[in-house]
């Protein structure tokens, strides 16, 4: 029967031929998943950032290209030759004896003439064909200045400085209180701290909305707050569950050796707590401030109320968003603008990016 | 035990060793007591002077008539404004329903793409993982406000890349009736979650260090037993990192019910396309501040206060079904 011979046995050579085989794979196979692996995280990545390579190439360009959909990928301009005090564009030419790139000079729909750029004083060249369908020869042209004049146009120095006063008022107020509070929690017994620290937590999840009716009537009938920076920084002068939260986890973690150390050298709480905990606990620290850093700098809805009607005062968030209301036919300006209010942010990210994200780890995990 | 009795029991017992406590307290005991209490004050007077008292002063300013431009004439109205909100506004209801639409849609593909990004930066064959956890979290670092412009600028119909890219694979997506991402009502909502895409970095984070924490004799023995990834994935790691999962769970529907800024940013809060993106925070943002509805305004920040609350402890319930603590006996 036919089918016998494939159930034969293998011979030597076969079998010496799978061995190797199995062997390439089982050796091979971590190296091949490492490439496969990385690889597949490589490609999403791309995709991923991909946005963030259009806003840079976009600002880049000009006007006119940023908002044409069929202009090149990359920021490009047509290249244009002067001859005689006039401006004349180049185009790619296909004649007989292949492309050439030549000077258009007298456009038309069924033959246009055409001049060698080098040779301006040669006979001109007919070619036969509409015009609009050569591509012109274009070089890569790329527009700093979109940054210049967003820059500008933004009045981004003043929002930067309202914006980086803002973070640096209510980050001092938050790290202070913050870490008084954090230390009340972690070293003391009181009766009804365990209450306390679950309604603590909890307001993490309690909207703002309902608090912000009767805060924002008060701060602007009766403490008369309005088109003040006041509303947005006295609440935040008195901790958040967030970082009150990072900080007990953190104090909770120091040894008490030391602190006992200083109260039988007869150092009250407060001098301990200053030179016994903050001392040790500067890692913690800075990732608050970093957390409150970044939440300034985001920060968007309560500037938008309390600071509507006075403009000189707009943080970076909503000056940008007024931006975007004025230049919308402008995308090339909106990215630029957009891209200066991230580098700060980025930068001190991938400074800071260790102790900032342990800080993140601890505020979601021991939850 | 019900949970509502499991509460009542345990926030009764701790009550009475309150109590207890603050009765049968030595000298060194209260010492350490009164400290404890002057060192938590900063946050004490803050919540009782920006959160508790402020929460009761909405619910009486939602029984008012209310502007804030003449508050002299503020005047008492009952119930009306919840009435008036629960039966007659549809605008409640139909905000309610557009926030509820988006969070179906776009917060299982958020959490989704956080798992499974964590799985793959946690995996033991991922060259250059620093590099691409930092990277993988940089759009998390770009202020909204940048994000949500780039992303306009990138779902452009006619400019943008992700059109211009279908355009290229041969989808017709530039055209006049192409994917015209913004302006579309079924579409805006796959937009917005794009958007969203470049902030779940902190759940990545989160889910990455649960997985960390995984023991990998865990997975050597399902190995052994034969278990293919995929069983290994959903019986193990899945129900070990339950806790990480539940707690974005509960942070994402509580920030998606406060949805606001993206829709704000992208159309002044006009609701286009046709009311798909009029969310219930916008809608309360019109009524407080564009028409300083403030008494109705209130009412509306208590409902959603309410509503949170309901889902939060419905997600509670569901959790012993589903979140697995270690610690913790069946």
């Amino acid at each position: 029967m036919a089918s016998t011979t494939s159930n034969a046995q293998p011979t030597e050579y076969q079998k010496q031929q799978t061995q190797d085989e199995g062997g390439f794979f089982q050796n091979n196979y971590r190296l091949l998943s490492k490439i496969a692996i990385t690889s597949l995280a490589s490609v999403l990545l791309f995709i991923y950032l991909l946005p963030m390579l259009y806003a840079v190439v976009t600002s880049l360009k000009t006007d006119g290209q940023a908002s044409d959909s069929r202009a090149p990928i990359l920021p490009m301009e047509a290249v244009t030759v002067e001859i005689d005090g006039q401006n004349y564009e180049i185009y790619n030419v296909p004649l007989e004896d292949g492309v050439r790139e030549l000077v258009l000079l007298d456009p038309g729909r069924r033959t246009s003439t055409f001049i060698d750029p080098n040779n301006p004083d040669a006979a001109p060249i007919e070619w036969e064909g509409n015009w609009r369908q050569l591509n012109p020869v274009r070089e890569l042209s790329v527009e700093w200045g979109n940054y210049a004049q967003a820059w500008e146009f933004i009045e981004f120095a003043r929002l930067l400085w309202n914006t980086l006063f803002y973070a640096f008022v209510t980050m001092i107020g938050t790290l202070i209180s913050s870490s008084l509070t954090a230390y009340g929690f972690a070293r003391f017994k009181f009766p009804g701290k365990n209450i306390l620290f679950a309604v603590l937590m909890s307001t993490i999840i309690l909207p703002p909305a309902v608090t912000l009716v009767p805060k924002y009537a008060f701060f602007i009938n009766v403490m008369g707050w309005g088109g003040t920076w006041l509303p947005l920084i006295v609440p935040q002068l008195f901790g958040n569950a967030y970082n009150v939260f990072l900080l007990r986890q953190y104090f909770m973690t120091i040894p008490r050796e030391m602190e006992e150390a200083a109260y039988i050298d007869g150092a009250g709480p407060f001098r301990t707590f200053i030179s016994i905990i903050l001392p040790q606990s500067i890692p913690a620290l800075t990732a608050v401030a970093l957390f409150h850093f970044f939440f300034a700098w985001n920060d968007f809805f309560e500037p938008l109320i309390y600071l509507a009607g006075s403009r000189e005062l707009n943080p970076i968030t909503v000056g940008l968003t007024e931006f975007n209301g004025i230049y919308s036919s402008e995308p090339n300006l909106i990215l630029a603008a957009a891209i200066i209010s991230m580098i700060l942010p980025l930068l001190i990210f991938f400074f800071a990016q260790r102790v900032f994200i342990q800080g993140i780890v601890i505020t979601g995990v021991d939850k | 035990m019900d949970f509502m009795a499991e509460f009542e029991a345990t926030r009764s017992k701790s009550q009475q060793s309150a109590w207890r406590r603050l009765f049968q307290m030595k000298r060194g005991e209260w010492r350490e007591a009164r400290w404890g209490l002057i060192f938590i004050s900063p946050w004490l007077v803050g919540f009782l002077l920006f959160y508790l008292v402020p929460m009761i002063a909405s619910l009486w300013f939602s029984t008012l008539d209310f502007t804030l431009s003449n508050p002299e004439a503020a005047e008492f109205v009952g119930l009306a404004n919840w009435r008036r909100m629960l039966f007659e506004d549809p605008n409640t209801w139909v905000s309610l329903g557009v926030t509820f639409l988006f969070a179906a849609i776009s917060l299982p593909i958020g959490m989704i793409s956080a798992f499974m990004l964590a799985v793959l930066l946690n995996s033991e064959d991922l060259m250059g993982k620093n590099l691409f956890r930092t990277l993988f979290y940089a759009p998390t670092m770009v202020p909204l406000i940048a994000a949500i412009l780039i992303w306009s600028q990138v779902l452009n119909p006619q400019t943008g890349w992700v059109n211009r890219g279908l355009e290229a694979l041969g989808i017709n997506a530039t055209g006049v009736d192409g994917l015209r991402w913004f302006d579309d009502p079924s579409l805006v909502y796959i937009a917005y979650t794009f958007i969203g895409l470049w902030g779940i970095g902190n759940a990545i984070l989160i889910n990455l260090s649960a997985l960390q924490g995984v023991p990998t004799s865990l997975y050597e023995s399902a190995k052994v037993d034969g278990a293919s990834w995929l069983r290994r994935l959903w019986a193990i790691t899945l129900p070990m990192v339950s806790p990480v999962i539940f707690y974005n769970l509960i942070l994402s529907m509580v920030g998606l019910l406060q949805y606001f800024i993206v829709p704000w940013v992208l159309t002044n809060g006009d609701g286009s396309p046709q009311g798909t993106t009029r969310f219930y925070m916008v809608y309360f943002y019109k009524q407080a501040f564009t028409f300083q509805n403030m008494g109705y305004g209130a009412a509306l920040a208590w409902l959603m206060f309410i509503v949170g609350i309901v889902i939060t402890f419905f997600l509670f319930r569901t959790a012993r079904h589903w979140v697995y603590y270690s610690g913790e006996s069946k």
